[in-house]
């Protein structure tokens, strides 16, 4: 294998990977900022992966190729609607929030399949038809060596992901609604003295962020596992919250992080038709991602900042 | 406004139970069914014989041990969620340790392997409350971690066992009955189910564990840490020594509930899908239980009525078996939310009161108040 | 001033919370220029009237108006638009957002969706050049002083226009430098035709600065008046509703013994690695109270701290009764000798949802009789727990509910019972009287005083000037870390002591007030 053929499949698995992690982590960002913790991102991206695929595999024969693209329409709406029970019981109803994100997470597999089973008579759907292929950047593929291993043969949802985290950091910053989300997020009472709706900023960083994961488990699905069942989100709600504390609850902070997750989820996969990694036992490659979370959150967590109130219920008073 | 924390948490309880319920109820009739048929073959299935009350009782018995795991760690403020993974480990150490050991005396070999098991869980949760008194990393996402780590890294483990220990390559042999926690008073009282002795060890480790949080020096201080840590630490106490404490027996309960698994129900161990279910069924027990060691036992009885009794429903009725897990996780749901349930009550009794005028205004506070006691 | 039209008019104002009522048909007016003090004791229900003028709070009846229009206030927003801006005592500041950011926060200019921080940055120079408030526009808001802060609380309310601008308890966490400056502001913000009402139960505040007082007591508005003509003492009187003593508690001279404690050349840092502590050193004998004054953050929680082994010594001596506790773990310190009644009650000082009983355990509960062999003994606890209850005179139903139940009153006394049952050579006391009311703070006094002629060394700690005249025979005054005075109490003023606290040596301080 040459080198070029090694780093253009290392780093369009890598852009895969991340591709789904991005999007959600980039969600999480959303509602801590807002002060919501988001331990349920795992079960919104469930939710999001079961609606792409059930999408998927109604309506392929109609829309064709753009079917995945409509189906990450679809997990962004089943996201909203399921990310909703976590704004109410957090904002509305003050409950912790991550019993609150627990439920969410208990609650999406159980439900997925429970309708998936009533819908085709199985655990788990048959493989989707229209898959996010592989893409070739127009023009840029054509430059010399990087053209091959950046953009060619690479995923464009990344592309489309990485743009994302652009704007959300436009958003958070740059905008009035940015400051006004943070602001709740960094002391809700003083917002409320200023005369701003806490509640409803709250609101809006829990739904976005029901979007965000939802459109990441639709990717997920429609990219890697091809299918829905109990067993097809394994832990990357999880990884992409901690891809958003490594980086620091900034939207180019969790992207970076994302992408590093996403490199070291895809050595488990591709690492088979690399040399050198291919002589690590598979189970290592498998649990690397896990433990580098963990390394990480020891490494970085003690000087990261999470915005003053997350996870800290506002009440009102009356 | 004070009147909306007077309500005692176990009329709570139960009404998020209710709740939880009818989300499921409704849940049927939007797909169909029939939910009163449907609740009825879910009792049938779970109480309807003498043996399907042991295998109730025998899916408790996890249940008791992660939830007391659980409720020890959530008393020193912790949120465990890796009790799945310890299980998961204990059930691996254990079973590992008797196939390893055959022609042992038993009366040595399986007490030994029960606290091999437990040992393996406890240093599973010795990890994240480690990691989480030294550097400050949250248990909530190191314990995640920690549960497919050791997901992917126990069935590893079992795959690469000794063949002889192996009846295929995902499934270890089954272990003799007299090399186990079955008992034969048990089975045979409950029309042969495998109801064993880790039911009993259930119980004893629930009572055990209940007297050093609530009468010990050991638990008032984690109990101090958990409410305030820094009066805690103000009080000469250590933060740091008390949390990894805490997790660790923590961890100790789960690994036993896994030792419970290979040697009082599988008799086996063979690779997962998934991290153990009873891990997190564990934490919803202990979330329903409310803080309450007594409550952990009917929780654990309800969540075990309704995880057998939902294995029977799709024969009986074709309502998927999943349907439990949703109502599972609404019971918890409300649980989390239940402001709405203290406003709902609020609500009723003020309506009442306006019947009735205000004859019997302070009957929950003092409920309350013994509860505190 | 007394021509110039009323802006504001509370009328008959009443709110209730379930039983209590903690506004009881309260009569307020304010004019246009006035700087109008609101005297009351803690809890006298200053901070539920205002509440409901910034529109956090809704009255339970009674009338509000502005200009003579009756108005409702049903959110902050409203209280905005109609011109009423409030400098809250806690600062409501995002420490992670700029001051401009701050200021600007729910009104911002904007340029399309984007936030126009030029614009914002030349309104608030403005502003902050008409009204001489000095505040550096980018910085965050955490990393600025808190006179700053405080600017930046004041500039907030006019950014929206205010006209009333209510200050609540401005002072507290001021100098005396600062609060003379802070009196010149508001003088100023007055002749500019703000109307100005000032929350305070302190007197001489009022008599520097106020034009009119309007006096609360238990939730009744007792009396108003200009402030012209009436001394400190009636209006102590009024506040409290009976002849109070104002600045005495009783005490004989001290006889100071040996030397207790001994600190050499302290040094300590802070959470962030800052040096907080500078090669500090104090004594203190058995049968005195030092007085540690300062301003908040100058130190003063490090020290104690470091004294009391939450936090570590860098370097230097802390020898108690000759032995060195420096680095020594907090029990170990306990047990040598140390009572320690914590400055934040609720925070350090109580497990909240334990018991009444479990609290007065929490430094005992290890040692016979309380427990044996590791196992409790809840009669022993709770019977303990009861006779300091009526020791101390904690009021609570009894020692069973938790210490969240108890007023704060009655939660300092339970801390204080904790802590000096033990009979430990050395008390230290951090700002024990904060937010009590009188009886409560005169309470604790003298049970510092008793402290002290029971031949203990004691340490009191206070951002309050008054408090520390009054308790302590000697005070030590620290600013950046180090001590720069050490003055008895019976020999010094206000002056020197601000002079002190703003880093200023003894000498030069001395010297510049004799020139002045």
């Amino acid at each position: 294998m040459s080198v070029e053929t090694i780093l253009q499949l290392v780093i369009s698995s890598t852009l895969v990977y991340s591709a789904p992690l991005i999007f959600t982590a980039l969600g999480g960002t959303f509602s801590e900022r807002a002060g919501i913790v988001n331990v349920g991102l795992e079960g919104t991206m469930i939710m999001g992966a079961f609606a792409g695929v059930v999408f998927n595999l109604s309506f392929a024969d109609q829309f064709g190729h753009a079917t995945p693209w409509l189906g990450l329409v679809a997990g962004a709406v089943i996201g909203l609607i399921f990310s909703l029970i976590h704004a109410i019981a957090t904002v509305t109803l003050r409950a912790d929030h991550i019993v609150s994100g627990t439920v969410m997470n208990l609650m999406a597999p159980a439900l997925g399949v429970y309708i998936i089973k009533l819908m085709y008579g199985k655990g788990q759907t048959s493989m989707i038809s229209q898959n996010f292929g592989y893409w070739n950047v127009p023009g840029l593929s054509k430059i010399p060596f990087i053209g091959p291993i950046l953009f060619t043969k690479t995923s464009s949802t990344a592309w489309v992901a990485i743009f994302i985290a652009f704007v959300a950091y436009w958003l958070l910053y740059k905008t009035r609604f940015g400051l006004r989300l943070r602001s709740v997020g960094e002391n809700p009472q003083a917002a409320d003295t200023l005369g701003l709706k806490v509640y409803t900023l709250r609101y809006a960083g829990v739904l976005i962020s029901g979007v965000l994961g939802g459109i990441g488990g639709a990717l997920f699905a429609q990219s890697i596992a091809g299918n829905f069942s109990a067993s097809t989100i394994v832990g990357q709600g999880y990884m992409s919250m901690a891809a958003m504390i490594f980086g620091r609850w900034n939207p180019i902070g969790a992207m970076g992080a994302a992408l590093f997750f996403g490199f070291s989820q895809s050595m488990a996969i591709v690492g088979a038709q690399l040399p050198v990694i291919n002589q690590i036992p598979a189970v290592y490659l498998q649990v690397a991602p896990y433990v580098l979370t963990i390394l990480i959150l020891v490494i970085f967590f003690a000087k990261s900042k999470a915005p003053a109130a997350d996870g800290i219920n506002y009440i009102k008073s009356v | 406004m004070n009147k909306i924390n007077s309500y005692s948490t176990g009329l709570v309880a139960a009404l998020a139970v209710f709740f939880g319920l009818l989300v499921g109820a409704i849940i049927m009739l939007v797909s169909g069914f029939n939910p009163v048929t449907g609740y009825i073959s879910l009792i049938q299935s779970a109480l309807g014989s003498s043996l399907n009350i042991g295998e109730v009782l025998r899916a408790m018995t996890p249940l008791v041990l992660t939830a007391a795991g659980f409720l020890v760690a959530q008393s020193a403020g912790f949120f465990n969620i890796g009790l799945s993974g310890q299980v998961w480990v204990g059930w691996i150490a254990s079973t590992w340790f008797v196939l390893a050991n055959q022609g042992m005396n038993p009366w040595i070999l399986i007490p030994v392997a029960v606290i091999i098991g437990a040992l393996g869980g406890a240093i599973m949760g010795f990890i994240p409350g480690w990691l989480r008194a030294q550097f400050g990393a949250s248990e909530v996402i190191t314990t995640i971690m920690l549960n497919y780590i050791a997901l992917y890294g126990g069935n590893a483990i079992v795959q690469g066992l000794p063949n002889k220990m192996m009846a295929t390559t995902d499934m270890t042999k089954t272990l003799d009955a007299s090399d186990s926690l079955r008992w034969d008073f048990l089975s045979n009282l409950t029309g042969g189910s495998r109801l064993n002795i880790g039911f009993l060890i259930a119980l004893i480790a629930l009572l055990a564990i209940w007297f050093v949080m609530k009468r010990t020096t050991l638990g008032f201080e984690i109990r101090a840490v958990g409410l305030n840590p820094n009066a805690a630490r103000y009080a000469g106490m250590s933060a740091k020594r008390n949390a990894i404490t805490a997790m660790t027996i923590s961890g100790l309960l789960a690994g036993l509930a896994g030792a419970t698994e290979g040697l009082g129900t599988y008799l086996n161990i063979f690779s997962q899908s998934a991290a153990p279910q009873v891990g997190y069924d564990g934490m919803a027990v202990a979330l329903l239980a409310s803080g309450s060691f007594l409550g952990i036992i009917f929780a654990g009885f309800l969540f075990s009525v309704l995880s057998v009794g939902g294995l029977g429903m799709p024969l009986a009725t074709g309502v998927p078996t999943e349907l439990v897990s949703v109502v599972t996780a609404s019971i918890i749901f409300f649980i989390g939310a239940n402001y709405l349930i203290r406003l709902i009550l609020v609500k009723l009794d003020e309506d009442d009161s306006k019947d009735k005028g205000k004859q019997k205004k302070h009957k929950t506070t003092k409920a309350d108040q013994k509860e505190a006691k | 001033m007394a021509d110039e039209p009323i802006v504001l008019e509370m009328h008959n104002i009443v709110k209730q919370f379930g039983d209590f009522r903690a506004n009881d048909e309260i009569n307020l007016q304010v004019r246009r220029g006035q700087i109008h003090a609101l005297l009351g004791e803690n809890g006298a229900g200053k901070s539920t009237l205002m509440n409901q003028l910034s529109g956090l709070l809704q009255p339970t009846s009674g009338d509000i108006l502005i200009n003579g229009q009756k108005i409702t206030v049903d959110s902050p927003a409203k209280a905005a638009e109609l011109g009423i801006g409030m400098v809250h005592q806690h600062f409501m500041l995002m420490d992670a957002f700029t001051v401009t950011e701050n200021i600007i926060l729910g009104s911002e200019p904007v340029n399309g969706m984007k936030l126009d921080i030029k614009k914002a940055s030349q309104d608030i120079k403005k502003l902050s050049e008409k009204y001489r408030l000095d505040v550096n526009p980018d910085a965050l808001a955490g990393d600025i002083s808190v006179g700053m802060q405080q600017r930046v609380e004041i500039l907030k309310t006019l950014y929206r226009g205010a006209d009333i601008l209510i200050f609540d308890e401005p002072t507290a966490v001021l100098t005396p430098q600062e609060i003379d400056e802070l009196m010149v502001i508001m003088r100023h913000l007055a002749l500019e035709g703000k109307s100005i009402i000032l929350i305070t139960h302190k007197l001489d505040e009022i008599k520097a600065v106020a034009d009119q007082v309007t006096v609360i007591r238990r939730g009744k508005s007792i009396d108003s008046f200009p402030v012209a003509g009436v001394s400190s003492q009636e209006l102590a009187d009024i506040m409290v509703g009976r002849s109070v003593s104002l600045y005495a508690t009783e005490k004989s001279a001290a006889r100071p013994k040996e030397t207790v404690i001994s600190l050499d050349h302290v040094t300590v840092k802070d959470s962030r690695g800052l040096t907080a502590v500078k090669d500090l050193s104090l004594d203190i004998r058995a049968g005195e109270v030092v007085g540690l004054a300062g301003i908040d953050g100058n130190g003063q929680s490090e020290l104690i701290s470091a004294m009391t082994g939450l936090m570590p010594t860098v370097s230097g001596k802390i020898m108690l009764n000759g032995k060195n506790i420096a680095n020594k773990k907090p029990r170990q310190i306990t047990e040598a000798g140390v009572s320690h009644i914590p400055e934040d009650r609720q925070r350090y000082g109580l497990e909240l949802d334990m018991t009444l009983a479990e609290n007065i355990a929490l430094q005992t509960y290890y040692k016979r009789p309380l427990s044996k062999h590791g196992v409790l003994d809840y009669e022993e606890i709770n019977k303990h727990a009861r006779d300091l209850i009526t020791k101390f005179d904690v009021r609570t139903v009894n020692e069973l509910v938790p210490a969240s139940s108890l007023s704060g009153g009655n939660q300092q006394k339970a801390i204080i019972a904790r802590e000096l049952d033990r009979n430990a050579d050395f008390i230290i006391a951090a700002q024990p009287t904060r937010g009590l009311d009188v009886g409560a703070i005169e309470y604790i006094h003298q049970q510092l005083i008793y402290q002290r002629n029971a031949n203990k060394a004691v340490l009191l700690v206070s951002f309050e000037l008054d408090e520390i005249l009054n308790v302590a025979d000697r005070i030590a005054v620290i600013s950046h870390g180090e001590i720069t005075g050490i003055v008895n109490a019976n020999e010094t003023t206000k002056n020197e002591l601000g002079l002190l606290m703003a880093g200023m040596s003894l000498d030069d301080a001395r010297a510049q007030l004799a020139g002045e």
